[in-house]
This record gives C-alpha cells, structure tokens and sequence, in this order.
C-alpha cells in the first residue's frame, strides 16, 4: 500500500498504482494521474476511454480487457494503444480510480 | 539487472492449435501490460500467419497425450475438425478470439509481426503468402537484433 496526493486530496493505492477505494477517486484527480503515467494532456478520446471503463467496473463490478474495450467502447484497438501506449485497459483503470481488469486477453 | 520485463521477442515454431495460442496469449498480454512485443513466425509456425491456412488451424488429436484421447480414435476422420471446433467454441465463450481476428488485434496493439527468411524459402512462401499485418520476411540475425535487449520465448 502506498498513499498519493491528487487534486488536493490522500487517496491509498495499491502496490501496482491502483485505487483500494475506487468512492474516493474524482474527475479532477485523472489529469495528475494521466501525467504520472507519461499522458500529458486527456483529450476527449482518453476521457471516452476513461469513463467508459469506470461506468463498467460500476455497473458490472470488473472493468472490461483489451479485446472487450475495442468492441464496446466505440474506440478501436489501434486507437486504445495510440492513446495509452503502456497498455490500455491497465492505464485507463489506473486513471478511472478502478481496480486492474482482471483477464488474459 | 532490471526487475521489469521491457521487451519480449517470441518464436512461433509450430504450427497446431495449442502450439499458436499461448504464444498469442504471451504476445498479446504483453502489449496489454505496456511490453514491446516481436513475434517471429518460423517453420509451420508460419502457417499462423499464411493468407489461406490461418483460418483452418487444427488441434492435434494424433501424438498428444495432453488430450487423454486414444492415438488411434485421434487419427480417425474428421476427430481433428470436431475436437478443433469444440475447443473453439470454448474458447469463443472465453472472448478468446479465433486466431486470425486474434493475429490482427495483436497487430493493431504495436507488436510486430516477421516471417522467418529461412523457412519461406524452404516452403517456397512470399511476403504476398502472408497476411498484410507481416511487416517483413527477415533472417535469424535480423531477428536477434529486434530481439535485442528483450527476452526471448521459445514456442
């Protein structure tokens, strides 16, 4: 466990990086995160992303892989690896304040 | 010495169903883990990537003790084809793709897709035998050289 300061507030995270409690993440923290994952800027195709994995992981309980991001999100796989070059699913949940997806495809 | 994998450089020699797909898997994981991914597709290996045979890749029903099938109702026709399609299926219901949507998304993500030089020329293969995702047909030196500074997985 390691603990972060975005926008202001203490949140705990993880050993990987990831939120332990995905109620205290807000939009206003995903900038900060983005940069310290080298995304300088969130364009509206990274937020698309972004929210689309939190309001997964909110309805369903577990944030979609790579494959299931590419068919559902309305971005392609090409788009998702230009956008999150260090993994996709993996750096928009750390951004979104959700859990990593759990899945090996 | 680093305690985080950068690289990988994955070898595709053969050319079954189980002998492709967790090479897919460790390339594909890979990319999804922010891992710079090169496969080298070499011997039958390179059916994977070859224009007609990728779609009609079959499990291996003869000589593989791993299906706790008789060898002799392995070899009967049509066992292949049904034990291929069954496991596909399986795998369908996993969102494991087949493997040439597979192939392609792997594309798509970074990795970059070699024929072995050696092997096309054995087979009598061209670039234009292979999917349009092939970047190149290189030697075993060439592939050291992408290789370099990575770790390589023998499949």
């Amino acid at each position: 466990m390691t603990t972060a300061t975005y926008a202001g507030t203490h949140v705990i995270l993880n050993d990987e990086g990831f939120f332990t409690n995905p109620a205290e993440w807000t939009e206003a923290m995903a900038p900060e995160i983005a940069r310290a994952l080298g995304i300088s800027e969130l364009t509206d195709r990274h937020w698309q992303v972004i929210r689309f994995m939190r309001n997964e992981y909110l309805t369903k309980g577990t944030a979609p892989s790579v494959r299931a991001l590419g068919k559902t999100s309305g971005v392609s796989i090409k788009e998702l690896y230009q956008l999150f070059p260090k993994g996709p699913a993996k750096t928009a949940a750390m951004i979104a304040g959700i859990p990593k997806p759990i899945g090996c495809i | 010495m680093s305690t985080t994998i950068e690289k990988v450089a994955i070898v595709i020699s053969k050319g079954s169903l189980e002998g492709i797909y967790p090479a897919l898997i460790l390339a594909n994981g890979a990319r999804a883990e922010g891992i710079e991914a090169e496969l080298f597709f070499t011997f039958f290996g390179l059916d994977a990537i070859h224009k007609q045979r990728s779609k009609h890749i079959k499990l291996a029903t003869v000589g593989n003790p791993g299906l706790h099938l008789p060898t002799l109702a392995g070899a009967l026709p049509g066992v292949s084809d049904v034990m291929t399609q069954y496991f596909s299926q399986k795998m369908e219901h996993l969102d494991i793709p087949p493997i040439p949507e597979f192939i392609e998304m792997i594309a798509d993500s970074g990795a970059g897709l070699h024929g072995c030089k050696a092997t096309c020329d054995l087979f009598g293969l061209t670039l234009d035998d292979l999917i349009d995702q092939v970047k190149d047909i290189i030697t075993v030196g060439d592939f050291y050289q992408l290789a370099a500074g990575g770790q390589i997985i023998y499949t």
